[in-house]
This record gives C-alpha cells, structure tokens and sequence, in this order.
C-alpha cells in the first residue's frame, strides 16, 4: 500500500517537473495549428484514428523538440532571471534525465509520424530538425537572424498536418506556414524586447541588441501584417465561407490596429498587447481554418 | 482598476456573440450594407478584445475611442441604406465625415471644447439614428417588432456614452469604480440587444 502511494507521488513530482520543460501554451499552440493544417484539407472530419495519430504524433514530436532545446540551453537559462526557476536550471532535474526525456519524446512522435505517413514524418522531422539542431544547437548563440529557423520550424506543424490531409505539398500549405513563419517574431522578438538584459546577461545575440529597439518593433509591425496578409490569402484560396473571411478581416484589422500603435506610441504595454493578440489570433484563425465547411 | 475573472468572462462573451454576428451575415442583404454592418460588429468584436487584452486603461486611449466611433456610425448608416434610400448618399458623407472629424479632434491640437462638440454631435446624430429608425420602421410596420431590440441597444450605447462622457468631464452621474464595474456586463448587453434585433426582424 506504502509503495503504491509512493510510486503515486513520485509520478505526480515527475509530471510536476516535466510540464514546464514542453511550454504547454505554445506546444498546444503549435499543435493547434497542425490540427488546423489538416482540418483545412479535410473538413469536416471525424476520422478518429487519424486525428488521434496527428495529435499524439505531433504533441510528443514538438514536446520533444521543447525539452531538447531546455536542455541545451540549461546554461543560458540559468543566468536570465525569466528562466532560472525552471526544473532544469535550479538543479530539480539532472541534464541526463532531461536529455532522455527529450529524446524519448522525439523518437516515439517521429515513429508514430512514420506510421502514418511517410511524407506527414519527412515533415514533422524537417520541423524538429530546424528547431533542435540548426535554431538551438548552431544559430541561437551565433545570430539574432536564427529566429527565421526557429519560424520555420514553428511552421512545420501546420504544414505537417496539411500534408497528411492532402498526401502533397501544395501551395496552401506553403502560404499556412509563412503565416506561422512570420507570427513567430511577433512572439520571439517581444520577449527579447521584454527581457533585454536578461539576453544580455546570456549573451544571446537578439534584434534588439542587434539593430535596436525601434527596428525591432518596425520588424514585429510588418511580421504581423505578413501574417494576416498570407493566412488571409491560404483562406481565400482554401474556399473557406465568406462569413468566416470576413472575421479574419475584422480580427486581422485588429492586429493592424495594434501593429501602427506599436509604431507610433511605442511603449512595453503596446508590445506586450500586440503578442498576446497575436497569439489570440493565430489561435482564432486556427479555429476558424478548423471549422470551416 | 483591474478586470475580474467575470468582466473577462463577459468580454470573451461578447467577442464571441459579435464573432457570430460575423461570420453568419445578415440575410438577404446586398454586400455594402453587409460591409457597413461588419464594420460596426467589427468594431465591437476589436473593442471588447482590445480591452480584455489591455484592460479598462484602454478606454482612455484615443485610437480606442475612434475606432469605438464606427460601431455607431457604421450601424446606423447601415439601418439608412436598407431603410431610407433617398438618404443614403447624404448619410454616407455624414458618416465618413463624422469619422474623420473625431480622429482629428483626437489626433490634432484642438480645443477641448471643439472636440467635445464633434464627438457630441457625431455620437448624438448616430444614436439618435438607432434609437428612433427601428421604432419608425416598426411603427409603420415595415418589419417584425424583434427589431426595436436595436433600440435598445441604442439608447444603452446611448447611457454608456453619457456616463463615460460625464465622468470625463469631471461631473460623474456614476463614480469611476461603480461605471467600469457595470461596463462588461453593458456592453454584452448592447451586443445581445444588437444581434438578437438584427436576427429578429
């Protein structure tokens, strides 16, 4: 009895420590769009097998690639007050145990990914192969333009679960993922703007300690335009109903409103409004990709 | 003052029911007054994110208060398009009019009482609009009765304009904590009260 108890707490510490190493927001926010990438090939659907298999493939791969890059960059976190309560850099979880999980994640995703389709697996690997080893491992300490690669790893989901709909590449799916390719600054860049001398203090080279402060939010204000501009257009050519193109206007309308706002009254709270709408847009946008008929 | 997990909770409502209004259109309706329309549930939808995001301080932001400027004036120019042809050109420049002469009262050095008297007017001429043409094509029985919901939502946009009005000019009908408490829940009204009379006609 003892030992079940036991065994119980320390599976609830272990989920407890390994929770914040997958940044649940932006996992599921990456899942959200591959959901949307497939669901924008073939809606409606209800085929559960399959939307079990992107989900679960797609959930490990990308919580693999987040645990990966937590822990290779366990020194810098370490030294940005934003990031050294996490498990790994105040000592509750070795890098061993770290390395492991992640890999383990990986490989379970990237097998499940095979099983379903060659293609949908050549995709999600491209994905977790940008993020891990070019972004983290070569580019991450040596440019601040690394975070192109990191966009472009954010944007193999969507274009992961596309292809798995549509058993292709197609133009659809390259326009869904510059959508997430340039969402992702918006998200990257007001974090380095934020935190800037916790990225100091790292030495990670960042936009705004390369090209400064105002460039950066110039480069956020027409990352976000880009944005809406081509999920925009992915649901033009999609056919996606009227109704729900005319709410993407409105909504994109709002991001814009923000974007100007963040040009010519440049201040934290603005930036910071501008990510979280961002993020509620491209969430939106997801849902709204999902559900159309 | 900071939101409460049930102003949040009203505002996500909103956005979600203008989202609706949206995305569902308008039956049989040409695609200008479906555009006008847009803008005015647009401008709703972009308002009540904008404040969940940023909070009440967003109220006193002036690209909030012209954008809030479209929900009345598009509305209403709407309802004058459907409604009284012959006045429709005459309402469109009125409107577009109206748009640009808040954003230069609040974007330009004018006086405080010039700006006062545009966004007055502007709001009242708007207002008075949604209030009064439901009633007028109800009356004469041009549509279903649901419609004088719109008037409703008219004269709370109406009461909200007032009390916030009031309160900037440092005569407050209602203290600052008491209106901002009351506000999520009003402007979800207005929406109800917007939609359902929209759909109910």
């Amino acid at each position: 009895m003892n030992g079940g108890s036991s065994r119980l707490q320390t599976v609830k510490r272990k989920i407890r420590l390994y929770l914040p190493l997958i940044k649940s927001l932006q996992t599921f926010l990456l899942l959200a769009t591959g959901l949307a990438g497939y669901m924008s090939a073939r809606c409606p659907i209800f085929h559960f097998p399959t939307l079990l298999g992107l989900s679960g493939s797609l959930f490990l791969a990308i919580s693999g690639s987040t645990v990966l890059n937590m822990w290779w960059d366990r020194d810098i976190d370490a030294k940005m007050g934003r990031t050294q309560k996490r498990p790994l850099p105040s000592g509750e979880l070795s890098a061993q145990e770290t390395l492991r999980l992640g890999l383990v994640l990986s490989v379970i995703g990237m097998a499940w990914s095979a099983l379903l389709s060659p293609l949908y697996a050549v995709v999600i690997f491209a994905g977790w192969f940008f993020d891990v080893v070019v972004y983290t491992i070569w580019l991450k300490r040596r440019t601040c333009w690394s975070i192109v690669w990191g966009g472009i790893a954010g944007g193999m989901p969507i274009l992961a679960g596309r292809a798995l709909g549509t058993g292709s590449i197609d133009l659809i799916g390259i326009l869904l993922t510059l959508s997430v390719l340039f969402w992702i600054p918006t998200h990257i860049l007001t974090f380095a703007m934020r935190f800037y001398s916790d990225y100091q203090n790292a030495g990670v080279p960042t936009f705004p300690s390369c090209y400064g402060f105002p460039v950066t939010r110039a480069t956020i204000a027409a990352s976000s335009v880009l944005a809406a501009l081509t999920i925009g257009t992915a649901s033009v050519l999609i056919g996606v109903q009227w109704g729900f193109v005319r709410l993407l206007a409105v909504l994109s309308s709002g991001l814009l409103l923000l974007a100007i706002g963040s040009l010519l009254r440049p201040n934290e709270q603005v930036n910071f409004s501008l990510f979280k709408y961002a993020s509620l847009y491209m969430l939106a946008s997801m849902i709204l990709l999902s559900i159309q008929q | 003052m900071k939101l409460t997990l049930l102003d949040r909770l009203l505002f996500l409502s909103t956005a979600l029911l203008t989202s609706y209004q949206i995305a569902v259109g308008i039956e049989g309706l040409g695609s200008i007054p479906i555009f006008v329309y847009t803008l005015g549930f647009g401008a709703l939808l972009v308002s009540g994110l904008l404040i969940l995001i940023l909070g009440f301080e967003v109220l006193r932001s002036a690209l909030v208060v012209v954008v809030a400027t479209l929900i009345p004036l598009s509305l209403a120019c709407g309802m004058v398009w459907e409604y009284l042809p012959a006045w429709r050109g005459v309402y469109v420049v009125y409107a577009v009019v109206g748009f640009l002469a808040i954003g230069l009262s609040r974007f330009a050095r004018m006086s405080p009482q010039i700006a006062t008297l545009i966004v007055a007017f502007v709001h009242g001429v708007a207002g008075l609009t949604i209030f009064l043409l439901p009633i007028g094509v109800v009356a004469a029985q041009r549509t279903a009765a649901g419609f004088l919901l719109v008037s409703l939502g008219g004269a709370l946009i109406g009461l909200m304009g007032l009390l916030l009005s009031f309160l900037r000019m440092g005569s407050p009908v209602l203290g600052q904590e008491k209106l901002l408490r009351a506000f999520p829940l009003l402007f979800l009204m207005i929406t109800v009260a917007y939609v359902l009379g929209f759909n109910w006609r």
